[in-house]
């Protein structure tokens, strides 16, 4: 095995009375001194939110104002604190969206559990779940805690959507029903 | 203008200049504590304490200048530590451990009383103008009674270690005797080629540290150098010294917040620790200003420029300059001013420096700067003489 024997010098006389070092680093910290500071002033500036970030959990509509939730309970089975609890409920036949499977009666996901790990977002069928750039959530009850679906809806507004799911269900069916396949 | 005052009894007028003088310097060192946190935050590339503000005084426009300098955040510190309770905990020797932060606190403020500050020119009675010393004890043992009354500091971090009946701040206690006595020595030796210096052998001597600015404000090449150039290992030395005595780090044996919780003051807390913090930085101004005096000519701007050049140049233009009031204020910003830089200094090391571990202290201490001084002296003292016998106009 090669080895290479390292020569160490001993230290010169200046170098042992420590002075030049300690000017080279007085050196180091005053240029530090002077330069601006890395803060953040925080509730004045507020960070940049790189993309893909997971922030606070919330639901959204698709561009036509239509929940895209379907209360499938993937996510609420999912979410590994248990954090969201859903009562499904059915959509009434002469609503517009009567088309679409079913929506939440009731969706609610405690703060005080969620561990922001994004499997909820990562498993619905429907991308109706994103975790947001929100990072500060706060509230003095524990009841405050808990977001409803309606600040769910509040916290997540419209998204873009590229499929149109249920629409194109619901012409494929049509279009069925008139005798073409499919 | 001013006659009144010198018609006040003389009893009457020490203890006013006595209580003023002391009412600047526990403001000033209470401030460090805030100057102290500004510099490590900007040095760590912080902006430090920056939010307290009274909301009453918000609207005031320009004051966000004095609420980043974290001014305010010094005032709310204040009132905490005068105001939250101050526990006395069950198993201290109650009353030495009373005693401690006050006797830190009577040499810190003492020692100040043979230090001046500035100089004016005092008009005699035969119209001659003498420069006289803004100084409330003008003595001849001068710097002796500073060393003899800073040393008793020591004492206060002993009894607080020791009073405290605790294992950590006894540790810290004795390891402040060990580090003061140690040090105390090589101060004391560097300095004496300064008074070898000025003492001429024959003539008066005196300790007086307004003789020794004098000497710094004469005419000619070595007249008017300071002696931080005529003798700089001495100056090293003496500094080195004084982060000791002060327990600045890097020597920050008796505190050792990383090995011994707090040190002495482990048991200590709101206004009694507040209490031995002013007293350490009133020790770094005391300590500061002696170093300005003794290497860096004291109030004199510029090296070989002294303030009586300074101000009779500058009556030229403005008659009031020379004016007692306006040249003390001079010489006092001016000091101030060389104070304030080493204030910082202590900061900036402090920031720079790793601690040494508590053997190094001692090496340091006893193996290094002991001889340095000792052979600087003997240096000195061979070099005064062969001027003195060869060269005695140079």
């Amino acid at each position: 095995m090669a080895t290479i024997t390292v020569e160490r010098k001993p230290l010169s006389f200046l170098e042992r009375t420590y002075i030049p070092n300690i000017v080279a680093g007085l050196t180091t910290t005053f240029k530090r001194m002077i330069k601006p500071t890395e803060t953040l002033q925080y509730p004045e500036q507020r960070p940049a939110i790189p993309l893909g970030y997971r922030g606070v959990p919330t639901l959204v509509n698709d561009p036509h104002g239509r929940e895209k939730c379907v209360s499938c309970q993937l996510c609420e089975f999912v979410c590994p604190p248990k954090a969201i609890r859903i009562t499904p409920g059915e959509i009434a036949d002469d609503e517009p969206n009567a088309h679409v499977e079913k929506r939440p009666k009731a969706f609610e996901i405690d703060m005080l559990r969620c561990i922001y790990c994004g499997l909820c977002q990562e498993v619905c069928p429907e991308e109706a779940i994103f975790l947001q750039n929100q990072y500060s959530m706060t509230g003095f009850t524990r009841a405050e805690m808990v977001n409803d679906k309606d600040r769910l809806y509040e916290l997540g507004g419209t998204l873009p959507d590229q499929h149109y799911k249920w629409d194109k269900k619901k012409s494929a069916a049509e279009a069925a029903s008139h005798g073409g396949h499919h | 203008m001013f006659d009144f005052y010198f018609d006040l009894p003389l009893w009457f007028r020490l203890v006013l200049q006595g209580t003023i003088v002391i009412l600047v310097l526990f403001p000033l060192a209470a401030a460090c504590s805030m100057a102290e946190r500004k510099i490590s935050a900007w040095i760590q590339g912080r902006p430090g304490p920056n939010r307290t503000i009274p909301p009453f005084l918000a609207w005031i426009p320009g004051i966000n200048i004095i609420r980043n300098l974290g001014l305010f955040q010094l005032a709310a510190d204040g009132g905490k530590f005068t105001f939250k309770e101050d526990p006395v905990p069950g198993n201290v020797n109650k009353f030495y451990f009373i005693l401690a932060p006050i006797l830190a606190m009577i040499p810190a403020l003492s020692t100040i009383s043979f230090v001046p500050f500035g100089a004016y020119f005092k008009t005699l009675a035969d119209g001659t103008r003498e420069l006289t010393p803004i100084i409330l004890a003008n003595t001849d043992v001068g710097l002796l009674a500073v060393f003899a009354v800073s040393s008793l500091g020591v004492y206060a971090l002993i009894l607080a270690g020791w009073a405290s009946n605790s294992k950590y701040p006894f540790l810290g206690g004795v390891r402040a005797s060990a580090q003061l006595i140690s040090y105390e020595l090589s101060m004391t030796l560097s300095i004496l080629p300064i008074f070898l210096w000025i003492n001429a052998p024959g003539g008066e001597g005196t300790l007086s540290l307004f003789n020794v600015v004098q000497t710094q404000s004469q005419v000619g090449f070595l007249g008017g150098m300071w002696y931080i150039f005529l003798m700089p290992v001495s100056a090293l030395v003496f500094l080195v010294a004084l982060f000791a005595e002060t327990n600045r780090q890097p020597f920050d044996m008796p505190e050792s917040e990383s090995d011994l919780v707090g040190g002495f003051h482990t048991e200590y807390g709101a206004f009694k620790w507040s209490l031995f913090f002013v007293a350490e930085y009133a020790h770094m101004i005391v300590g500061s200003g002696i170093f300005c005096l003794l290497f860096l000519g004291g109030w004199n701007p510029l090296p070989w420029v002294s303030l009586a050049d300074l101000v009779n140049f500058g009556a030229g233009f403005l008659p009031i300059i020379a004016a007692p009031l306006v040249m003390g204020l001079l010489a006092i910003t001016l000091f101030l001013l060389k104070v304030g830089f080493f204030i910082f200094f202590f900061m900036w090391v402090r920031w720079t420096l790793p601690r040494f571990r508590y053997d190094q202290v001692m090496n340091l201490g006893w193996k290094k700067l002991l001889p340095l001084s000792i052979a600087n002296l003997i240096f000195y003292a061979v070099a005064i003489a062969v001027k003195d016998l060869y060269f005695p106009n140079l």
